[in-house]
């Protein structure tokens, strides 16, 4: 069976690709089987388990929920995205040091929810930690030690802020 | 614990951490092949029948489909016990549950394959389905059984039957001053691994198959490949990618791994299947939904005399590990009580639903629910706090069960007193205010089992070792990394006696073709198995370099040390090379070097009696977990408000990984206790036996709001032949959760809850019922003092 294919312009971790993709193509499967950015994981691939998360134009979106064609011309951030040339992301570095991921497979999704939160609310709560994971599920940790990390990585970006400032 | 280790025993990272939290690990569904097409499995619609016709031949006539399978390409049944293989990998006349496979597509795109699908034409004769284990084992034959007796008048749908008695069960019944009484229901749940199954298959066109498989036993799988492909196995090769969780979901066979060869050996070309989140709920093998009826009986003081348990275990529609899981249901329940008399008679019977198999605490979580209840019951009777009736009742260490298992090192009165003190219970237990409660319970589980799964005298688990002149080390292991850390232990182990850097320590891995065998990871044998056999390779490999950089230096062996990247000498640590010029003299002293190190189990230690290995283990762990809820006598809505875990681990390799088991396994009990049903719809909700909620959506399990404020207080006991005297921590922790759950439930208004689970329906219905009994009320305090423990 032919499926109609397109040429989609999308802009991830900075760069512009262009590639061509089935009409009918999600962001999730775009990024994974044509990019090959297989950091975002396909746990259900119906929006119920936030593995898939992205970063669209900074917010935490369902990439298996959003039809490519939604993502053209904003900016995507995945997993891979994270990091810098400087290295991890405090955020993935606390994952590691705290035991956040055991089995990983939910690790790239909650990252990108936990970027998000971050971004918007530097030292945030316990409760709002736990509000901004509710879409992402996690069969591993029982949560504990990824409240951990991400208050650990909260706390290393706002004292290098704080030094930047001084 | 004090501990002349370095390393051991301290906080680590993981060797693959920051490759999971960076997006670069690869997990099976990550890789792409040139050429690599799209397999699908044709699924069965109806929960029983005959298959009397398949015609593919408009699915092999579509563009783009490279080939066709159906059940008559694989007549070789299979199964992970080598005595029950009833499955075929895709079936070949019957179909036994609505999800079971029965043909297989391998084409260009996903979008071919499932058009592909469409066009298979299956004729089906539909059968009467047994769908209530109760119905299952009363069948008289008058329809058809779900699979054929093995006898002229047994009934077919019995997949096995366990009578033990040890004892005299009657007799402790008959002189016990109180006798406990009562039926518990556990419905089944799943795993619910958030990676979904995925394989990949490639033939070479001549004689060789590479397998990729996110799965927990490549080794089983290495073995059931090359007899169902009727291949040898030396020309199989099982490659096995980071896997995404799986919590003994994937600890068998499935049918997308046969499937994704024979297309392959049928194309030409690498063929992966990844199964959608509908079919994971379909391969299943979760928890089976057990219905137990337990007689328990105590005296006035608080000892146990007698436990009488009889148990139909909900099968559904295959073997997979059932005649361990029946086994299971009894003998894992010795411990940490003693018991003077026991008995168990277990049927597990086949229904037209999905396969149960094994899950996190395999076989053991459903009794230990029913019994821990049990035990709170009994306290209660004889005017005790339920701790001080479990520590009267405590089964000591070094000793052997009624069933003859022997247990070596023992923390579970450490594990009562941790969350004794932790949770405040003394200011707690029955003094909170009506609608709060505590709750108390605990357990025991194996760290592995004596025997394998098919018999031989073969080490459970083996690495190989090599160092080399850059200070390096590498350890081929074959054990199975599901995000439990296995490959961490190895490597934490390896740095541990060889003194070098953690992040000098390659961990080469999850490849049949140059790791040795380890049988995988299920029943929480991993750390106790690999962990000996690292150090057994470990410490080959140290007394080479001792005894080389000893002679340089002119002095024993034993006074040089390996540590922190150096080679010291005891005596004066001033003397020191870097280890890596010390691996350079061993090297020069004894060629190039590289040990292997295994482990095997002790065999001697069981009962002589049929079914006494199973259930035998070199160590066991202990667990106790107290629970804090509130309960909403209006709605029944129940909130677990904090749990707190103990658990004796032996010892703790690294406390965070521990940990993360911990209270990775209390918030899985507590998702069965509160949220999770594995169920099928009836003839008058829709198609009988038909998944009920094949979703992550449907499945309610719990997410960071729900999850409760987890606590772990590690116990270490040391044992005396754990790898530097460490147990297991993966499964042990989930037990208590459930009825600790339970416990306090009724501690908060003075509802038992019996059957699981504790949704707000379910626990509503059992408040209306003690309103009207006049018994919602808070229950009264023990009378009797307690004794305080030794």
């Amino acid at each position: 069976m032919e499926s109609k294919q397109e040429i989609v312009r999308l802009r991830v971790n900075g760069d512009l690709h262009q590639v061509g993709v089935p009409t009918h193509f999600t962001l999730l499967e775009t990024l994974r089987y044509a990019l090959g950015l297989t950091g975002s994981k396909q746990g259900c691939d119906k929006g119920d388990c936030g593995a898939c998360t992205v970063l669209v134009d900074g917010t935490p979106t369902l990439a298996c929920l959003t039809p490519v064609w939604e993502a053209e011309g904003r900016t995507i951030v995945t997993v891979e995205g994270l990091a810098t040339a400087d290295g991890p992301h405090p955020l993935q570095d606390e994952f590691d040091r705290n035991g956040a991921a055991q089995c990983g497979f939910c690790t790239p999704g909650i990252l990108c929810s936990a970027a998000a939160l971050l971004e918007a609310n530097a030292t945030p709560s316990r409760t709002e930690i736990q509000e901004a994971l509710s879409g992402n599920l996690c069969r591993c940790t029982g949560y504990a030690k990824i409240y951990d990390a991400i208050e650990a990585a909260a706390t290393r970006i706002d004292d290098s802020a704080q030094d930047q400032a001084k | 614990m004090k501990s002349d280790k370095r390393l051991i025993g301290t906080p680590m990272r993981k060797v693959e951490g920051l490759a999971k939290s960076t997006g670069r690990a690869v997990y099976t569904d990550d890789i792409t092949l040139p050429g690599m097409l799209h397999g699908k499995i044709l699924r069965s619609p109806h929960a029983h029948a005959r298959i009397i016709s398949i015609d593919t031949s408009r699915a092999e006539a579509m563009e783009g489909v490279h080939a066709v399978i159906t059940g008559q390409d694989m007549p070789t049944t299979y199964g992970i016990i080598p005595w029950t293989p009833d499955e075929y990998p895709l079936c070949v006349d019957r179909v036994r549950y609505i999800g079971d496979g029965v043909a297989a597509v391998a084409a260009v795109d996903e979008d071919t394959a499932l058009s592909a699908l469409d066009a298979i034409d299956v004729e089906y004769e539909e059968l009467p389905a047994f769908f209530d284990p109760r119905d299952a084992a009363a069948a008289d034959g008058s329809t058809p059984y779900v699979h054929d007796a093995r006898k002229e008048g047994w009934n077919g749908n019995v997949t096995k039957m366990v009578q033990l008695e040890f004892g005299e069960v009657e007799a402790g019944l008959a002189e016990a001053d109180v006798v406990v009484e009562d039926e518990y229901f556990f419905e089944g749940t799943t795993h619910a691994a958030i990676e979904p199954h995925c394989a990949i298959g490639q033939w070479d066109g001549v004689n060789r198959m590479t397998v990729w498989s996110a799965t927990q036993v490549p080794h089983y799988l290495h073995r059931e490949l090359a007899r169902v492909l009727e291949l040898d196995q030396a020309q199989i090769r099982v490659l096995q990618p980071l896997v995404g969780g799986a919590f003994g979901g994937k600890s068998e066979p499935f049918d997308l791994e046969f499937c994704v060869a024979k297309l392959s050996m049928a194309s030409g070309r690498p063929v992966k299947i990844l199964y959608t989140r509908e079919e994971v709920f379909y391969a299943h093998r979760g928890r089976h939904p057990f219905h137990m009826h337990y007689r328990t009986g105590a005296t006035r003081d608080g000892k146990l005399t007698s436990v009488d348990a009889k148990i139909l275990l909900d099968g559904g529609a295959y073997a997979s590990f059932g005649l361990v899981t029946t086994y299971y249901s009894g003998q894992l329940l010795c411990a940490p009580y003693e018991m003077p008399a026991y008995r168990f008679d277990s049927t597990r019977v086949y229904t037209n639903k999905p396969a149960c198999g094994p899950k996190r605490g395999h076989g053991s979580v459903q009794p230990r629910f029913a019994f821990e209840v049990q035990i709170d019951k009994l306290a209660e009777r004889v005017d005790l706090d339920p701790f001080e009736f479990r520590r009267r009742n405590f089964i000591g260490e070094n000793t052997r069960t009624i069933n003859e298992l022997r247990v070596t090192s023992n923390g579970f009165l450490d594990c009562l007193s941790s969350v004794e003190l932790a949770s405040g219970w003394s200011e707690k237990f029955r003094k909170l205010p009506f609608g709060r409660g505590v709750g108390v319970a605990g357990s025991t589980y194996i760290c592995g089992t004596n025997y394998p799964i098919y018999p031989n005298e073969m080490p459970q688990s083996a690495v190989q070792m090599q160092i080399d002149r850059s200070g390096r080390v590498a350890v081929f292991s074959g054990a199975s990394e599901i995000g439990q850390g296995c490959d961490s232990v190895v490597a934490y182990i390896a740095a541990e006696e060889l003194g070098v850097p953690l992040e000098w320590v390659r961990v080469l891995r999850g490849d049949t073709d140059f790791t040795p065998v380890d049988l995988g990871a299920y029943s929480s044998r991993v750390t106790f198995m690999l962990g000996n056999a690292a150090i057994d390779a470990a410490t080959k490999l140290r007394k080479m370099v001792q005894e080389a950089v000893a002679k340089t230096w002119d002095v024993a062996p034993g006074e040089v040390l390996l540590a922190g990247g150096f080679a010291v000498w005891a005596q004066d640590t001033s003397r020191q090379m870097p280890i890596a010029e010390a691996f350079n003299v061993a090297e020069s002293a004894f060629g190039t070097l590289g040990a292997t190190g295994w482990y095997n189990t002790p065999k001697d230690v069981h009962g002589e009696y049929r079914g006494g290995t199973i259930g035998a283990s070199p160590a066991y762990s202990f667990t106790a977990h107290v629970a804090e809820v509130d309960v909403d006598v209006d709605t029944g809505i129940v909130e677990v408000k904090k749990i707190w875990v103990a658990h004796d681990c032996g010892r703790a390799l690294n406390p965070v990984l521990v940990e993360g088991q911990m209270e990775g396994s209390a918030y899985m009990g507590f998702g069965e206790a509160l949220m999770e049903e594995h169920i099928f719809k009836d003839a008058d909700h829709g198609r009988a036996g038909l998944h009920n909620a094949p979703s992550l959506l449907d499945y309610r399990m719990p997410t960071s709001l729900d999850t409760p404020e987890l606590e772990s207080l590690i116990v270490e006991s040391i044992d005396p032949e754990g790898p530097y005297g460490a147990k297991e921590a993966g499964e042990g922790p989930l037990h208590p959760s459930i009825p600790a759950i339970a416990n306090a439930i009724y501690d908060a208004v003075g509802v038992r809850m019996d059957r699981l689970p504790f949704t707000a329906p379910n626990v509503w219905r059992g408040v209306e019922q003690a309103r009207a009994d006049g018994t919602l009320v808070k229950p009264a305090a023990p009378v009797a003092s307690p004794i305080a423990a030794d």
